[in-house]
């Protein structure tokens, strides 16, 4: 079977600006949305607790959100079901320092009498840790951006590298935009997601970029678009494939993997297909913009060429003891 | 596939406290309790070393910072002068007849550290000896110190673990002041403390109270073992035994106050205060209290692993049930399960043979990984599931890559053989750019991810590592194998899903 046979040259390149309106309208309408409505931390950045309970029988949300009300230690906790009308999480900004009895303790003492329950998982999550493991976040995502665009330049150019970065950012913001829009809990799960993003759609990007350095090696004569056309043409095959392999199993992670990791799940799913547009119709096109002077990389290349020919000769005459 | 090698002998994969359910704490020590603590047992010190040496003094107070004191006759002020030299770390100020001391930085810092690192050595002896398998007590950062507590089965045993943890255990000896005692009940704290007297209440019954000398006799340190036993009513009580010094002190101390109270004290309650008969030589003692054998017994675990020098909270609590656990294993499976079964189907339908090559280097991936992970005895979270069922959707890149690049060459009308090792020279540069990245985003993961993060981190890496190889040497060893074949079959269709 084949979805790509390649016959022809599409000619991506012409469709850039049209893909470039699309993808900035996109991005301002993630911003907006991070703006308007915001990030819904969880947990995890925000410090809180969270209490998931499950029932017997359908969990009675009225009856639990009565037996909390009037304690202050409950103050603004939001009952909401958790995959199933049986288990129920409880989110509180509040949490407690003593280890012997905590603020999950107290939650099983106050829902006594709404049923029969068990409780499955208690996360408390103290401000001061909360902030460290936000700042921890960001600090990731920065750091694997920089090694990446690092990477990137050393093997490539630093074009190729500007042009995967705004590539990322493209993924991100779009990826964030649509956790937003969900008000899909951000956790250390969803922060795990990004960085996943960040090294796929890289990956795709790179495939298309390894072609393009190929085309412009091997092809003194072409013009830039041509071989960007060429190449993106030649990779779209592959492209389609593993993005859709890849999608498979998020899709089935995101189906069948658990309530607990649907927020993970839910933005892979988000970056796979963000990231694999982007690296036809972002990271490409940006290249092209930035001029890319495809006769200066062989005057390099020609260069680090005689240069690595000099050395091996004195190397050569220096076995034969002729120096 | 977890299951299947927890039954196999030899290393295994561990897992993660989110699946097999579990207690994982951040706990922080309040360390500054540790500097006060000591300043405390200084000025007691200072105290019971002027009235020794018949100095008089006035004024000796004290803060979290220092102690304060004015020596009344300015010819002893050298007096203190030697044993000053023996408190490490202190500074003194002299200014007329008042001395000052405090505690320089460094000590304040070597005071806080060891009380973490005594709080951790404590926590990890009380659990050690709680009977749980293998407890992690590790320290994190400065002041934190981290608990993970696997295979807590109920809601008894997980609040049983957190009293053990927590209780301070500090044992005290202390004289009941006899001469004043009858008064406690009309006496403020602050009217005690001016006889150098504390008022304690009584442990089983709050609002009995007892009227103790603030410094103790002796205290915990001089504690060599704490066991259960019964007393002649059969109802559980703690026996201890104290160590040479504490048996000589206390042996001195009860016989000089036969007819007087002894309080035993307990993290500040009076558990008991026995009539001193006669002097006591031996060196052991009771305590006895309203317990259950399984109260008796973590409280002699408590005081056979010491007190903890600085109170400890709660930063950080994650906490799953056992059968969440169980859960989160069955989803992820069906998970792992049904992505797998899609690509395997998808990847033989589009390349045909070439399609099963690449499934076989699938299923090794899958071993290589699990293979890695019991090795290194690395941990299996829920993330690292869903970093396992990702590894089956980008781990056939690879070898899409290459094969896509074998039947651009077999286009191109080049040999079976030169399709392939070109195909794979052409390929190689890609894949390893490629995955290189990829392996950046998940290293940095694992050096900034914390818990069950991390070991989606893991599971990413080895899986991308085991891609490459699988790759680039084993699918690669059964192409040139069945080089020949393929050649002399002709039939791309089968080989490679492709026509001509």
């Amino acid at each position: 079977m084949e979805f790509f046979r390649y016959t022809r040259t599409f000619n991506f390149m012409g469709k850039s600006k049209f893909a470039m309106v699309i993808s900035i309208i996109l991005v301002l309408a993630s911003y907006a949305i991070l703006a308007t409505k915001g990030l819904n931390y969880g947990v995890d950045f925000a410090g809180g607790t969270v209490v998931q309970v499950k029932y017997d029988t359908s969990a009675p949300i009225n009856k639990m959100r009565d037996s909390l009300k009037g304690n202050p230690l409950f103050a603004g906790a939001s009952i909401s079901e958790f995959g199933s009308p049986d288990e129920v999480v409880i989110r509180m900004k509040t949490t407690t320092g003593s280890v012997t009895t905590d603020i999950g303790d107290e939650t099983r003492e106050a829902l006594k009498g709404s049923g029969n329950f068990e409780i499955r998982r208690v996360d408390i999550v103290g401000p001061t840790v909360g902030a460290e493991l936000k700042e921890k976040g960001i600090m990731s995502l920065l750091l694997a951006v920089l090694g990446i665009l690092v990477y990137v330049a050393f093997r490539f150019e630093w074009r190729f590298a500007v042009a995967s970065i705004v590539a990322l950012i493209h993924d991100i913001s779009i990826a964030l935009g649509m956790v937003a829009l969900f008000q899909i809990d951000v956790n250390l799960d969803v922060l795990a997601a990004l960085l996943t993003i960040l090294g796929y759609s890289l990956n795709d990007t790179i495939i298309v970029f390894d072609r393009i350095r190929e085309g412009v090696t091997g092809n003194r004569l072409q013009d830039l678009e041509s071989t960007i056309n060429e190449s993106v043409t030649r990779t779209l095959a592959r492209t389609t494939l593993t993005s859709l392999t890849t999608f498979f199993v998020v899709f089935t992670l995101f189906m069948f993997g658990g309530e607990i990791i649907h927020a993970f799940a839910f933005t892979l799913l988000v970056g796979v297909v963000v990231g694999t547009y982007s690296s036809v119709f972002v990271a490409s096109p940006i290249l092209l913009w930035f001029g890319f002077d495809v006769k200066n990389y062989h005057n390099k290349l020609a260069e680090k060429a005689k240069r690595t020919a000099e050395k091996q000769k004195m190397r050569d005459q220096f076995d034969q003891g002729v120096v | 596939m977890p299951s299947l090698l927890q039954t196999e002998g030899g290393k295994k994969v561990t897992l993660g406290l989110d699946l097999q359910g579990g207690l994982h704490m951040l706990l922080g020590v309040k360390t500054e309790e540790a500097t006060k603590s000591r300043i405390k047992s200084i000025a007691a010190s200072i105290k019971h070393f002027a009235e020794r040496n018949d100095i008089l003094i006035d004024g000796l107070t004290f803060d979290e910072t220092g102690i304060k004191f004015e020596v009344l006759d300015s010819d002893e002020l050298t007096q203190f002068d030697d044993f000053f030299k023996e408190i490490e770390g202190s500074v003194i100020s002299k200014v007329g007849t008042v001395i000052s001391l405090s505690l320089t930085e460094k000590e304040i810092i070597r005071t806080k550290k060891e009380a973490v690192s005594q709080a951790i050595e404590t926590i990890r002896n009380r659990l050690d000896q709680f009977g749980l398998s293998e407890p992690v007590v590790a320290k994190q950062g400065e002041e934190k110190i981290l608990v993970q507590l696997a295979g807590i089965k109920t809601q008894e045993e997980e609040q049983r673990a957190r009293e053990l943890i927590s209780r301070a255990a500090k044992l005290e000896l202390m004289a009941v002041d006899e001469d004043r005692n009858a008064r406690v009940y009309n006496m403020s704290d602050a009217d005690a403390a001016e006889y150098g007297d504390v008022i304690l209440s009584d442990a089983k019954n709050s609002s009995i109270k007892y009227l103790v000398r603030e410094i103790p006799i002796l205290d915990g340190g001089m504690l060599t073992d704490a066991s259960m036993g019964f007393d002649k009513n059969n109802r559980p009580l703690i026996n201890f035994r104290l160590n040479a010094e504490g048996a000589e002190i206390f042996g001195d101390f009860t016989g000089r106050s036969v007819g007087k109270r002894l309080a035993v004290v307990l993290d500040g309650k009076v558990y008991s205060a026995p009539n001193i008969n006669e002097r006591i030589g031996g060196g052991s003692g009771q305590i006895s209290g309203n317990y259950t054998v399984m109260e008796a017994k973590d409280l002699a675990i408590a005081l056979r692993s010491g007190a903890l020098l600085a109170p400890i909270y709660l930063m950080e609590k994650r906490s799953v049930g056992p059968s969440l656990g169980a859960d989160s294993i069955k989803a992820s499976l069906v998970a792992l399960i049904g992505g797998f079964v899609l690509v395997i189907i998808f990847m033989l339908i589009y390349y045909r043979l070439a399609g099963v090559i690449a499934n076989i280097a699938l299923i090794a991936n899958l071993f290589i990984l699990l293979a890695v992970m019991s090795l290194f005895g690395a941990t299996l979270t829920l993330p690292g599931m869903a970093g396992i069922v990702l590894t089956v959707g980008m781990a056939v890149d690879a070898n899409v890559i290459i094969n896509e690049r074998i039947r651009e060459l077999i286009y191109e009308g080049k040999s079976m053989h030169k399709a392939i090792e070109e195909g794979y020279a052409n390929a190689m540069r890609a894949i390893l750019d490629a995955n290189i990245t990829t392996l950046i985003a998940s290293v940095v993961l694992y050096a900034y991810g914390t818990g069950a993060i991390k070991g989606f981190a893991i599971t990413m890496s080895i899986g991308i590592l085991a891609s490459m190889l699988t790759a680039i040497l084993g699918t690669h060893g059964i192409y040139q194998m069945l080089e020949n074949r393929i050649s002399k079959s002709k039939n791309n269709k089968l080989w490679f899903g492709i026509k001509g």
